[in-house]
């Protein structure tokens, strides 16, 4: 077996022009491949990192009925304080879980006095927020004590408002909003900053305490909109969205149907889409790169038996057997995309850490934020990779090594 | 023993619509372990009458053995595995792997067609280049070797793995006058100390000279046999 390869690449040094140039095209598909494959990946982090730990969070759980209507933030679809202590409980229990924020969400007109509008707000705990979007306090801008995101009487204003309106921070705003009754309830806050806008659902929210929020919304109990779930795992969230899912399963409404209702940030974001163009694109680029080999392959090994039909005939007629011959020629075939492979995995593992010391910047964002990204691929991924070239590279060898295979001893002899 | 039998044998081409019938009702023998000339001008039938004894060809009519193995109906595997079993071939151009050194080329019957090891193939290769005189160039590559070296190799590849038989299309028609009675003298000698059967054609009548028993090929048939005293019987 080593004997065939061995064979194999001296016949490929033979040629060593049309080898290198061959060569050197499959393996600037590999670099290609590879550092599109890292950029890509690293870019998709950026983008969802930036989702879920600025907004999102990874999964949110609802009372079931709520997402249906999330537009006009409902308050008649609420977790009930009973119920929201045994979902805490569930996600306490689960070692997943590494954080967990309850927020109020609903809709307010806010003056300052000479202006009125409406805003979105969310009634969150500052500790707690944080925890499950590590994200938000990097958004908020003249704050009122840095490093303090909220306390009790304070509002943080989304920019888009605070820009139009004029509003500054310390300044003294107006909040009427209508509770779950319809009676209307009104409670005067101090702005505590601005809160940088952001592109998707959520990203242009106001944020104030959970308990001023259900004490402007008169709540007898507190009551919760919507769960945000932050996992230690995040390659592995379906599986602990499952695991969330059938633990609180058992949870029913009085109808006999499941209380709640859960969803990853795949499901909340439209960003979902655009990751997976991202993913998309990837595939289309390894779809080239595998017609990039063939085709190189396919070539090379014509030209190859094409131009060795006598040695080939020399080879038939003192014995060697059809299939020794066929192997020979899907040897060189392999070995060249073998080559091939490991050069351009290692260039363009290369390409990836000059990448990273360098740093490559993207612009993200309505704010145009910029991210370094950290890109790096999976040695999965890249052997992977390898192992398609290499396929591809036997399988584009196999037609012009059967013709090799079958060619008459007598006639090949008599080919000049 | 003969070790090639051929029985009123016809090779018939066609090329279109007209057929050539390159071999006509040949009958002959080849004693084992002869030095064996096959002559005749050219298109007489020489490449196609040890073709067929090669295994690389089927014959049209008649009956042909070698090694007394009937050399009709066999795959293309089976032939391959005969040959490869009890043939060794000279050819005209040499036909030495280029990658290959010498070395390699004479170990490669062994490694590639009987599969042995690097290890078990040593001695038996060292020993034919050695036979051959080639055992100081055995690093050395065909491009860097003269037509007799490049021969002396081919013969001694087609030696290693003890062959039955060699067939030889013309193996000296490359090499000047006395090369080529050089390598014919090496030939005879590795008849005499393997025992190998031989088989050659040749045009040149001072190669044919050294050959024991000579058919002589006309018009694809054989109009003359010749051989030295108790070639024939023995
Ligand atoms: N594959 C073939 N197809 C058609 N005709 C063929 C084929 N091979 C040989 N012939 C014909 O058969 C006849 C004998 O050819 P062959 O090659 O055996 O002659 P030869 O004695 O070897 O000649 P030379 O000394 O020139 O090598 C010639 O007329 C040749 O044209
Ligand atoms: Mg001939």
């Amino acid at each position: 077996m080593m004997d065939i390869l061995g064979l194999a690449f001296k016949n490929l040094l033979r040629y060593k022009r049309r080898s290198l140039l061959t060569g050197l095209l499959i393996t600037v598909g590999v670099v290609a491949v590879i550092v599109f494959v890292g950029l890509s990946g690293a870019f998709k982090e950026a983008i969802v990192g930036q989702i879920t730990d600025a907004v999102l969070s990874h999964l949110q759980v609802h009372r079931r009925g709520y997402m249906a209507s999330i537009d006009n933030l409902p308050l008649d679809r609420m977790i009930p304080a009973a119920a929201y202590k045994r979902l805490e409980g569930v996600l306490q229990a689960n070692p997943a879980v590494t954080a967990y924020s309850p927020r109020i969400k609903f809709a307010a007109m806010l003056s300052n006095y000479a202006q009125t509008t409406n805003v979105r707000l969310n009634g969150i705990d500052p500790a707690k927020e944080t925890a499950a979007v590590p994200l938000l306090p990097s958004r908020v801008r003249h704050a009122a004590e840095p490093g303090r995101l909220l306390q009790p009487g304070e509002v943080l204003l989304p920019e888009v408002l605070t820009r139009g309106m004029e509003i500054k921070t310390g300044d003294t705003i107006v909040l009427v909003a209508n509770n779950k009754d319809g009676s209307v309830n009104g409670m005067t806050f101090t702005v505590a900053g601005e809160v940088e806008s952001l592109m998707g659902p959520g990203g242009r929210d106001g944020y104030l305490h959970i308990d001023d929020a259900a004490a402007l919304l008169r709540m007898e109990t507190m009551e919760i909109s919507e769960v945000a779930v932050r996992v230690k795992d995040f390659d592995g969230l379906q599986a602990i969205a499952d695991g969330l899912e059938a633990a609180l399963a058992d949870m029913k409404t009085p109808r006999d149907t499941p209380l709640f209702e859960l969803h990853t940030w795949e499901a909340l974001s439209p960003f979902y889409n655009v990751v997976r163009m991202i993913d998309l694109m990837a595939l289309g680029i390894q779809v080239i790169l595998i017609a990039l080999v063939l085709i190189s392959v396919l070539n090379v090994m014509m030209m190859s038996v094409y131009e060795r039909v006598r040695e080939i005939g020399t080879l038939a007629a003192m014995g060697t057997s059809p299939g020794r011959i066929l192997s020979l020629f899907v040897a060189e075939g392999f070995s060249l995309g073998l080559v091939s492979a490991l050069v351009g995995s290692a260039l363009g593992m290369g390409a990836l850490y000059v990448c990273n010391l360098v740093g490559v910047q993207v612009a993200f964002g309505r704010a145009g934020q910029l991210f370094t990204l950290l890109p790096r691929i999976a040695f999965g991924e890249v052997v992977l990779t390898c192992l398609i070239v290499l396929a591809v590279s036997v399988l584009a060898s196999l037609q012009p090594a059967a013709k090799a295979a079958r060619l008459e001893p007598v006639e090949a002899l008599r080919h000049v | 023993m003969d070790i090639v039998v051929f029985d009123n044998v016809t090779k018939a081409y066609r090329s279109g619509e007209v057929t050539v019938d390159a071999l006509r009702d040949v009958t002959l023998r080849i004693p084992e372990k002869s030095f064996t000339a096959l002559v005749g001008p050219s298109g007489s039938g020489k490449t196609t009458a040890l073709n067929l004894i090669g295994c690389l060809d089927q014959p049209t009519r008649g009956t042909l053995t070698v090694a007394g193995q009937a050399m009709a109906g066999m795959s293309r595997r089976q032939g391959a595995a005969f040959r490869g079993a009890h043939l060794g071939f000279v050819f005209q151009d040499f036909s030495l792997l280029p990658v290959l050194s010498v070395y390699e080329n004479v170990e490669y019957p062994l490694r590639m067609i009987r599969r042995m090891s690097k290890k078990a193939c040593r001695p038996e290769v060292t020993r034919l280049l050695a036979s051959v005189g080639m055992e100081d160039q055995a690093d050395k590559y065909p491009a860097q070797l003269s037509g007799g070296q490049k021969q002396r190799t081919a013969v001694a590849r087609a030696l290693v793995g003890q062959p039955a038989l060699v067939l030889a299309d013309e193996p000296t028609a490359n090499l000047d006058g006395q090369t080529a009675q050089k390598v014919i003298a090496l030939m005879k000698r590795m008849r005499d100390e393997f025992g190998t059967t031989f088989v050659f054609s040749t045009h040149d009548p001072r190669i044919m000279e050294q050959a024991e028993v000579l058919f002589h090929l006309e018009d694809g048939r054989l109009v003359d046999t010749q051989a030295a005293p108790g070639e024939v019987d023995r």
